[in-house]
């Protein structure tokens, strides 16, 4: 009824502003999403790539095919060569990741509720945090050869340091408000960590589970590239000795497809387990 | 002082508190009683140590320097002027969380039913409006029966309308559950409305003690705010 009236009032001098019930306004946002609008850009790289190769454009020996690297792919797998690798890769990121994120956590549970705990354990991990964890690799071989321990331990330190990071600001990063409500509900300290500091901690620690996964992925690559008889990251350093692209595009393929399904897990996870946060409106 | 309190049992004595930060007494050795399910409103200019003087009540100032005797009964229960709501725990929990009784539960529903929130337990806080999380608020003070309310400007985020249905709602709680109330205002028309005694904050001391019945209260008490110009 209302717009009506103002349609009728303008309508004078411009076209009825009122159509099926809307109000028309310039849009400014960048509009409505194109169905599979992600998958536009990629295929198009694919289909120039592919051109270029058929044309003779691209050269083989600086990157292979498309159709070369699906046929390398198919090869890899049949000889169960692509598996071995990648199940070496995975089993250290994975145990690398359990370790370090697990006491990553318990750090910062003790560090971020108790002064002790935080007096102890805070100071020492802030100077770690200053050292690039790749920087630590020469250290650490001297000291546990160049074996899976090393690989996993370096995986782990740098899979801690984020995840110490993230829920050390989280327990810390109580809202006052909060406390003083547990204060004057009488909570027994018990009720206050878990009703309170932990689920108030829990998005920084899913920002340090998405980080420490990522991290894994990153130390992983490098060590593996560096010394290793293993695993996705030697496989390419081997194909890079034979000038192999297709090999290494393939092992490019595989840590993309794995830190892309990683996080895209953990997010869902996320959502999960925040579902009160979906409600919030501002 | 407190001429009506003294013949009846007092839920509150405070004798000669005082608070300071720094230099700045905000509090100056004052005098306060108040008996047992009597409501009185606390009004005072801005900055005159309002809150500074619930939170000495509600024990929340342990950080703050002063002196002075105080006497509160076993249960208090304070509403603060945001609802405070666990975000991550839904309506009920938020009731009944560190109320240790047998029968929470029932009692937090029962709650939950006086506010006239019952079907709404398992919601979200997030997914309420801001005037159905403030009566969240008041159930969860209420569901321990406190013998002693204290309430910092409870209804100053909310609209006028829903102002006035939440001074009923809070009325009615109050003349059913019986407890003293402290209630910090801005507002002088809802401290007329609501209280059985008006009291005034100013210099650090309670300036004016006096009933809602009172002829020409508004004009009083706005004079002792100094808002008639
Ligand atoms: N933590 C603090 N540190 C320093 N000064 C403070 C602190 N808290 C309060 N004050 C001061 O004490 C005085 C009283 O503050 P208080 O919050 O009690 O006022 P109020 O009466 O509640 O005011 P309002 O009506 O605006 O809420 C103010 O001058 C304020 O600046
Ligand atoms: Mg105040």
């Amino acid at each position: 009824m209302l717009t009506s009236t103002i349609s009728s009032t303008i309508s004078r001098t411009a076209p009825p502003p009122v159509a099926h019930g809307h109000v028309r306004r310039r849009r400014l946002g960048p509009g409505r999403p194109i169905p599979y609008g992600r998958a536009v850009g990629p295929l198009l790289l694919v289909t120039i790539w592919a051109v270029a190769s058929a044309t003779g454009v691209l050269d083989p020996r600086m990157l292979s095919a498309p159709w070369t690297i699906v046929g390398t792919t198919g090869d890899l797998i049949a000889s169960g060569d692509l598996q071995t690798h990648i199940l070496a890769s995975l089993q250290r990121a994975a145990l690398g990741f359990l370790i370090g994120g697990t006491v990553g956590t318990v750090l910062a549970i003790v560090a971020g509720i108790s002064r002790i705990g935080e007096a102890l354990i805070d100071g020492p991990i802030q100077i770690k945090r200053a050292i690039p964890t790749i920087g630590l690799i020469p250290l650490l071989i001297l000291w546990l050869g160049i074996g899976e321990t090393f690989k996993v331990v370096i995986i782990a330190l740098a899979a801690a340091i984020y995840m110490y990071v993230q829920v050390f600001a989280g327990l810390t990063g109580i809202d006052h408000r909060y406390v003083e409500l547990a204060e004057v509900q009488n909570y027994t300290r018990w009720e206050f960590l878990r009703h309170v500091v932990f689920p108030g901690a829990l998005p920084g620690f899913f920002v340090g589970l998405r980080l420490s996964v990522t991290f894994s992925w990153l130390i992983l690559i490098t060590v593996e590239q560096i010394n290793a008889l293993s695993g996705v990251g030697y496989m390419m350093s081997q194909a890079q000795l034979y000038a192999q692209t297709d090999v290494i595009v393939v092992g490019l393929l595989v840590y993309g497809v794995f830190g892309f399904a990683s996080d895209t897990l953990l997010r869902l996870l996320e959502r999960r387990v925040l579902s009160w946060r979906r409600t919030l409106t501002s | 002082m407190a001429p009506h309190a003294d013949q009846l049992t007092s839920a509150v004595e405070i004798r000669g508190l005082s608070r300071r930060f720094g230099e700045h007494v905000v509090l100056d050795a004052l005098d306060l009683s108040i008996t047992d399910g009597e409501f009185v409103a606390l009004l005072g200019r801005s900055g005159s140590g309002k809150s500074t003087m619930l939170r000495a009540l509600a024990g929340l100032d342990y950080d703050v320097t002063g002196d002075g005797e105080l006497r509160i009964p076993d249960r208090v229960s304070v509403v603060f002027q945001d609802s405070r709501l666990l975000p991550w725990r839904r309506v009920l929990d938020n009731v009944i969380l560190g109320n240790r009784a047998a029968d929470g539960r029932t009692r937090g529903i029962e709650a939950l039913a006086e506010v006239g929130l019952s079907g709404r337990e398992r919601a979200w806080p997030n997914q309420l409006s801001g005037g159905e999380q403030q009566r969240v608020a008041l159930a969860r003070s209420l569901v321990g029966e406190p013998q002693l309310l204290l309430a910092d400007e409870p209804f100053g985020a909310l609209d006028a309308l829903t102002r006035l249905k939440m001074h009923e709602l809070l009325r009615d709680l109050c003349r059913r559950h019986r407890p003293a109330v402290l209630l910090v205002t801005h507002d002088v028309d809802e401290a007329i409305k609501l209280a059985d005694r008006i009291v005034v904050l100013d210099a650090g001391r309670i300036a004016l003690d006096v009933r809602p019945t009172q002829p020409d209260i508004r004009d009083v008490l706005l004079r002792a705010l100094g808002v008639t110009a």
